[in-house]
This record gives structure tokens, sequence and C-alpha cells, in this order.
């Protein structure tokens, strides 16, 4: 090759780097074999420790959740893995399509008018839809109302610094509010009202930012139906594995009036001259390939893939299996919280609260009963005084359709042994 | 052909998936829950049997062309083949299957591979140390932007500008503009690099940082990198690596050496993580000393064989995602690198720069090379030749589809008209260049004689070119209230 090139070495084709920069070798262990490689792999994953799904009652934002064998069975199609971001349309119309659904799905779910392709993460999600907010009010400031998910606000702050944008706590708008955001469930895992702050939103002209459980939407009333502008949030529950906190994907939904604002791709349909329908990328020039510097976000590359996932599990599941999910996660978690509250020195931590399939509890030393459940091989509730110093003495407990009966027994039994 | 929309295929009397029963006494939520905060109507899920799914996604498979079955010269992109050893890898329970908040003591084999994969990251790029935390390319480009900031402020230096070069990659330009800066563009020299004069006439106090890659995207190296950093570093101003290039140089020189302050990865390009159709990836930026303080939180530290997540870092920029980054992608990465070592690494940089010469040399009759050679890993072609003919790069780029190979990447970088920007990676052998160069020599051909079936092109695929201008019509139509197709999704078809 370098003959056909008419070059006499490879250093002739590195001439433009100067001489003074080359490196003589790489500071790192020589190349392995396959097996070698995988057995060290193996060691590294051995030094963790997986707590079965049935006795893992740890939420806070990645849940245990059955996964159809289907989700993989798809995703490891390499024509969806290998593939890159669709430019090239009429050779990218499977992962056009698969988008396309999974826009409509989460449409559909948030009954919202349209979704974006995905974005990376729900606490992404968040401050996307806070910029969105920023620019189409042209006001300063988002009110982040209760208990939302920490690192998603720690993330929003982030995000907002650079714009220009105060982050504030509270639940009462005012004049150069671009937004109101809340969780529903919130971190908790309490019910927030959702009506309310959209409509105080509302009220002085703000928008409504919900951030939303996929999962919960097939018992309670999605965004759309309660008028929030703007609905996010985190997808690891339709198929994900936990995978120590990603990949997950974010979600993004808006009303029609919103739409130009959206960050990152979207998916359109498209006819051929033929009149064949196809999916394309649409409304592009919101994009940073095209408007640089006055994109609505710098995002690119996306969780397509991630994406991908949420649609087969959704559309695995359909209407019915969502609710089945949801309503068996419900009733498991109101069980176990009831359970729980009969423990002598238990209590509710907000007794007056409504939840979906997580809930806080007031202990008593709730290091030590971590410690204890994962003796038992219990991965235990989750401490919140780790966010929250006024929540000290509270975790939340999360169930969900993995948490069999005979599970919930076994947690019991073991809180109070 | 195509296929149908689930939603279209949907069957109402489809059974529902089986699904374990609650198995427990408890009220409904109808029962508990007051009916303002319930759903009123379901979602409106498409409902299909298993067997169903499974067809309709494999028919969708088979109208992809993927990295597994096709040749992916898809210059700024390196698609370059993903080892399926590293799905085995991320697949493996004692990663998929770990929770985020468990105690540091049951996650030690996680906190150790992020480590591993850092001082790995760190001795290729030439860095003091690493964040693995930012999602994608563009993420890393913002979380270092950031941290830039944040160190400016730290010695009461609000600089406002940072310079992007016009050669750029598009997400820098927008990085920095979230970022809260001004963006100011450098202009490229006749020989494709930046030009020092105007840097020169653009830095000033004022200017937070100059972003780069290196090679730039015409796939040039920055012969006068040194100069470049001594230039920007006078000013007091840092400078930024963008890595989507990094292909180029792994083990032949590093960017830490040539000035930069810090630098982002693409893990999906260099580290052969997937790219999924349009992510996951994962964009790890690496820092030199002065930066470090600025680093997301948590960062993961080894004491006496431990290792633990540090949040107690007062000047940190706080965290840019939830958790910790896109792990079973570090998992992946982290897989190749232990995998191809220090000398694979090496070997497969070499490999890329000389794939992409000898394609050059191939196909420089066929088409106008507007840059003098060598190139680096990648190079920039023009069809500005074919131009009296009527024919344009987009009409190279959809012959070479019905010719079985992805299209290269065509009008960028934008400095270039008609740009063909060419990436072969290392991944490919000799007889797949050729035969990309034989497609291309056929193709210029064909300009000649029949430039009238190139815009016919593709015909071979599952549909022709989409006619985006009415589809954007369309769109605009919904957005204005003037017709009830929303284009963006699906809706059923009124009753």
């Amino acid at each position: 090759m370098l003959e056909a090139i008419g070059v006499q070495s490879m250093d002739d084709l590195l001439i433009d780097i100067p001489k003074s920069l080359r490196i003589k070798a790489l500071d790192l262990p020589a190349g392995l074999s396959e097996y070698e490689t995988l057995s060290q792999i193996s060691t590294l994953a051995a030094r963790n420790r997986v707590f079965p799904d049935r006795l893992t009652f740890r939420g806070g934002g990645v849940y245990r959740r059955f996964i159809p064998a289907a989700v993989a069975a798809v995703t490891s199609k390499p024509e969806f893995y290998t593939a890159y971001t669709p430019y090239q349309p009429e050779a990218s119309q499977g992962t056009l399509q698969a988008i396309f659904e999974f826009q409509t799905l989460i449409a559909e779910l948030t009954a919202l008018d349209v979704a974006n392709a995905s974005l990376y993460d729900g606490a992404t999600a968040v401050a996307e839809a806070a910029m969105m907010a920023h620019v189409q009010t042209g006001r300063n400031e988002v009110v982040v109302a209760g208990y939302v998910h920490p690192e998603y606000v720690e993330v929003l702050r982030g995000f907002s610094e650079g714009r220009g944008i105060k982050v504030r706590r509270g639940t009462e708008p005012g004049p150069n509010t671009a937004a109101v955001i809340f969780q529903q469930p919130d971190f908790l895992g309490l019910l927030v009202d959702a009506r309310t702050l959209t409509e105080r939103a509302h009220a002085v002209g703000a928008l409504a930012i919900a951030c939303v459980d996929p999962i919960s939407l097939a018992i309670l009333a999605p965004p759309g139906e309660y008028g929030a502008d703007i609905a996010v949030g985190e997808g690891q529950q339709l198929g994900l594995s936990p995978s120590y906190g990603g990949p997950h994907v974010g979600f993004i939904s808006c009303r029609k009036e919103l739409v130009r604002r959206l960050p990152g791709r979207l998916i359109g349909t498209a006819y051929d001259k033929q009149g064949r329908r196809g999916f394309n990328l649409a409304l592009a020039a919101r994009e940073q390939h095209i408007r640089r510097e006055k994109a609505t976000s710098n995002i690119c590359t996306n969780h397509s893939l991630c994406a991908l996932a949420a649609s087969v599990y959704m559309t695995y599941m359909g209407p019915r299996g969502m609710r089945q999910v949801a309503e068996v996660s419900f009733k498991r978690a109101h069980s176990l919280a009831e359970r729980l509250a009969a423990i002598p020195g238990w209590e509710p931590a907000f007794p007056d609260r409504q939840f979906v399939n997580e809930f806080p509890m007031r202990v008593a030393n709730a290091p030590a009963l971590v410690r204890r459940l994962a003796r038992k091989g219990i991965l235990g509730p989750l401490q919140m005084n780790r966010w929250f110093r006024e929540l000290k003495g509270v975790v939340t407990f999360t169930c969900t359709e993995v948490n069999d009966p005979l599970a919930l027994d076994e947690l019991v039994e073991a809180l109070q042994s | 052909m195509t296929e149908p929309l689930s939603f279209e295929k949907s069957r109402p009397k489809a059974s529902a998936p089986r699904l374990p029963d609650a198995g427990v006494t408890a009220p409904d939520p109808s029962q508990l829950l007051h009916a303002d905060q319930l759903r009123k109507e379901a979602p409106g899920l498409p409902q299909l049997s298993e067997p169903e799914i499974m067809r309709h996604y494999s028919r969708l498979a088979s109208m992809n062309y993927s990295i597994s079955e096709q040749f992916y010269p898809l210059g700024s992109c390196t698609m370059k083949y993903n080892p399926v050893v590293n799905e085995l890898a991320a697949a493996m329970p004692g990663f998929a299957g770990l929770h985020p908040y468990q105690e540091e003591d049951t996650v030690q084999g996680a906190l150790e591979l992020m480590w591993r994969l850092e001082q790995a990251l760190c001795a290729v790029v030439g860095v003091e140390k690493v964040t693995l935390q930012p999602a994608a390319g563009a993420h890393g480009e913002w979380t270092a932007l950031r941290m830039i900031k944040a160190f400016h402020h730290s010695r009461g230096d609000t600089r406002t500008e940072v310079l992007v070069p016009d050669s750029a990659h598009g997400t820098n330009p927008a990085s920095a503009a979230l970022s809260g800066f001004h963006v100011v563009e450098v202009k490229s020299g006749p020989d494709g690099r930046i030009s020092l004069p105007d840097l020169e006439s653009k830095l000033s106090g004022q200017v937070a940082a100059l972003m780069l890659t290196n090679p730039n995207t015409l796939g040039l190296f920055e012969r006068e990198i040194l100069d470049i950093a001594e230039m920007v570093h006078a000013t007091g101003a840092m400078l930024y690596y963008d890595g989507a290039n990094l292909n180029a140089f792994m083990g032949i020189c590093r960017p830490g050496d040539m000035g930069f302050d810090a630098v982002h990865m693409n893990l999906h390009k260099t580290f052969t993580t997937p790219h999924g159709g349009g992510g996951p990836g994962a964009g790890p930026v690496g820092v030199k000393a002065e930066l470090v303080p600025f680093l997301p939180t948590p960062t993961v530290e080894r004491t006496n064989g431990h290792f633990a997540l540090d949040f107690k870092r007062p000047q940190s920029i706080g965290r840019v995602r939830s958790f910790y980054g896109n792990f079973g992608m570090l998992v992946r990465a982290y897989s190749y690198i232990v995998a191809m070592g220090g000398d694979g690494l090496t070997q497969a940089s070499r490999d890329a720069v000389l794939s992409a010469n000898y394609l050059r040399k191939q196909v420089e009759d066929d088409l106008e090379m507007p840059h003098e050679g060598p190139c680096m890993h990648e190079f920039v072609a023009s069809a500005q030749n074919l131009a009296h003919q009527g024919v344009r790069a987009l009409d190279v780029a959809k012959a070479l589809l019905d010719r079985d190979f992805y299209a290269p990447t065509i009008y960028f970088p934008l400095v270039v008209p008609e740009a063909i920007m060419v990436e072969p990676t290392e991944t490919e052998s000799k007889a797949s260049l050729d035969a990309f160069a034989g497609a291309i020599k056929e193709i210029v051909a064909q300009a000649k004689t029949s430039p009238q079936d190139l815009h016919d092109a593709p015909k071979n695929l599952p549909v022709g070119r989409l006619d985006e201008v009415a589809a954007a019509r369309r769109i605009n139509a919904y957005l204005q209230g003037q017709s009830d197709d929303p284009v963006l999704r699906w809706k059923p078809p009124e009753k």
C-alpha cells in the first residue's frame, strides 16, 4: 500500500507531525487475547455484588423491572446497534422508523403533541426543558417545586449557569419565572399537586414542566391532561438494565407551540418521487450541525439504541401490559408500606401524601438497617439525608413487579429479626 | 419494501403479555387516588403479539445499513468495527445488574474499571486526570468549556469569547454558546490549516479558549500546533481539543504534549463502542493539572487499594449528568483497550492513516483534492469537478448507497464546496478500499455519460430520495394549525 501511495515508509505519511511531538510507545500493557481480555474483565465484574432483582428495594431514579427477552433480541441486532446516526435516510429507514415510533409512543404516554428522538438521561432532559422555557418566555428564572431528583437539579443548575438563568426552590412563580419544574411522583415517591402547580405557572405566564415516571403514566393523569407544556423523564424503566446508572434514555415531549424549541433530533415522515412514505430527520435547522452557535442545543449523538429498547418494551407491553405492571407495583408497594408501618418504631414519613410504588418511611438508625439487610442479601432502602438534611431518618422503599410476595415477606422478616 | 408502523399493525384483540399478578391484598389505584390524579384514557400504544413484534423489528433492521454489513466511510465519525466481545463484557451481570446507589464496598470492581479506564485514557492523550461522566462528544465539549470558565473565574478573570475555526464541527460553536460564551470564528488558510495571522488578530484578553481538532476536519495535521499553543497560552487563554479525530495518532503523539489543556474523547468513535444508530456514546474529558480542581463530581479515587467516589471537591463545576456516566459504554471501551493494548492502539492509528492515504491516492484522479497530502486518518475530496455535468456531492453519495456502500460525510467541512469527507478506518481491508475506489470511478464515469441516472439514485433501497422541502412545508402547516397531520408522529386516521 505504501508503494501505491508513492512513499517509502509510514513515517513519510506522518511528516506533518513535528518530530518533538512523536512518542516512542504508549505507556500501556501489551494487548491480550479475547480469552484473557474476558477473564480480566470477569475478575472486575466478580468484585461487584449484584443483588437479586426480587430483593432490590432501592430506587431513587433507577429501578429493577422485568425486561422482556424481546428487548435484547432486538437491540442486539447489529443492523441496529452498529448503524450511525441516520444522515442518509434511504439507507437508515429501520432506525428512522423505529425512532418515529418512539416519538409517537412517548407523545401518547405523556398525552402531548410531539416528542423528540431522545436525550441522554432524565437529568439533562429536565435541563433542556428549562432552556426551552427560557428561550420561549425570554425570562431568566426557573422555579423547582418540591423534591425533584437532586441530581437532576444539580445538572439543571450547571446548564442554567451558562445561560445566565437563576434556579430557585419554591412553589410560587413570579413575573420573571420562565418555568415551574416539578416531579410526579417526586424523588420520595410522593404525588404532588401537578394541576395546581401547572395553574400557578400559567397564571404568571410561565411554562409548566413535568418530570414524570413513564410506568406511572399507565395509572396517573399524564402531563397533557392537566395542561403541562413540557414533559420530560428518565426512560430506564422501559426495558433498560440498571448498569450502574447508564446508558439509559431521557425523553421530552411538548405542546405543538413549542416544537421549534425542542432540542436534538426529530424524525418526521417524508415521501419519495414514487409517493412511498419514508422517514427523515426533520426541522434540522434547529440543530448544531446547521445552526452552529444559534442551535437550540448542542446535542448531536443522543441515546437512539436505548430509545429503541424503550420502544420494544412499550410495544411488547401495550396499554394493558403497562397498566398491569403499574398496578402490580402499586399494590405491592401499598401492601409493603402497610406492613412496614406496623413494625414498632416505624412510621410513614408523610402519612397524608399518596404514592405509587416508592414511598418514604421514618426509621431509627437507617445506616445499621441497610447494613443488616445487605448481610441478608437484600438491597435495602435509600437514605434521604444523603441529599436532604431535613430528611434525617427518612428512607425510601421501592416495589415493582419483580418484588414477588415472598420477597416482601423476606424483607419484613429481615427487618423484624 | 416498506414496513407499516407498529401502530398501523395494531390489533385491539391481540392478547396482552402474561405478567405477574400482585399476589397481595391491597387497594386498586382507583380506590386510593382522587379521580383528578388518575389517567382518564389509556395511552394509544400498539397491541401486537410477540411474533408480530419480532417480525416488525427484523424487517426494520433489514432496512438499515450498518458496520456489520457495509463499509461506512463516514468522515469525522470513525465508523470502525465494533468488537463483539465488548458486548459480552458489558452484559455481564456483575456490571449490568448494579444499582447506581449501591454502597461503595459492593461496587469495587466497577469503580476499579472506571479508574483503570481513566488511567488508560490519560496515557493515550497525555493529561493529568479524566472525567468519564459526559454522555457524548458535545456533552464533553460543554463540560470542558464550563471547567475552563470556572478556571478563569477562580482567578477573577471574566473572559467572554471562545475562538472556533471555520472548519470546526457544529457542536463546537453550539457548546460554546450554551456555556455562555460569544463565539468568534477563525479562518482557515489556503492550505486548509488554521490561519495564524487570523488567529493572532482574534486573540485578546477576552478569549477564554480556542477549540481545535487536530488533525483538523480536512484530515490535515496542524503543523504549527506548537506555535498555536504558545500564542493561545500567551494571552492567558486555554487550548481545547475536540477528540473527534483522535483515531489519527494514538501511540504516535498526544494532544497533551501539543499543549492542549482539555481534551474530550468519543468512546463511540476511537474506542469502538457501537454507535447504536445515534447513541448512546460517551465523551470523557481529560484535563491538565490546572483544570483538575474543576472536574465534575464525583471523581473516582484510589487510596490503599480501595476505590471511592469523591464528592467533596469545592471548586468542581458539579455533575453534568445523573450518576457516573454511560457506564455500560465505559465497560465496552475498557474491554477494547485491554484487548488492543498500547501496541494494538498504535497499530490501529497507523493503519487508519495508511488506509486513508491509500484510498485518497486511488480516487485522486476522479475527484478534486483541494488540499495537498499526505492526510492523516481521513481526507476531504470535492465533487466540484462534476459540477458542469450537473452532478453534486449528494448525487455521488446516493449512487454509493446503490452500490452497497454507506456514503461519506458530505457538505462538511463548510470550507470545501461539494465536500466529500472519507474516513475508511483501520478495520477495513485493502479489498474493501479497492471496491470503494472502483465504485467512485464508476460513478464519476456515469456522471459524464448519464448524469440523470445519478440524480435518480438510490434505486435499490426501500425508498428513493425523500422530499425534505415538502416535508418541511407539511410540518409548517401542522404547526400553524392548517393541517391535522402532525408529520412528527403517527396519529390514528379520523373516524
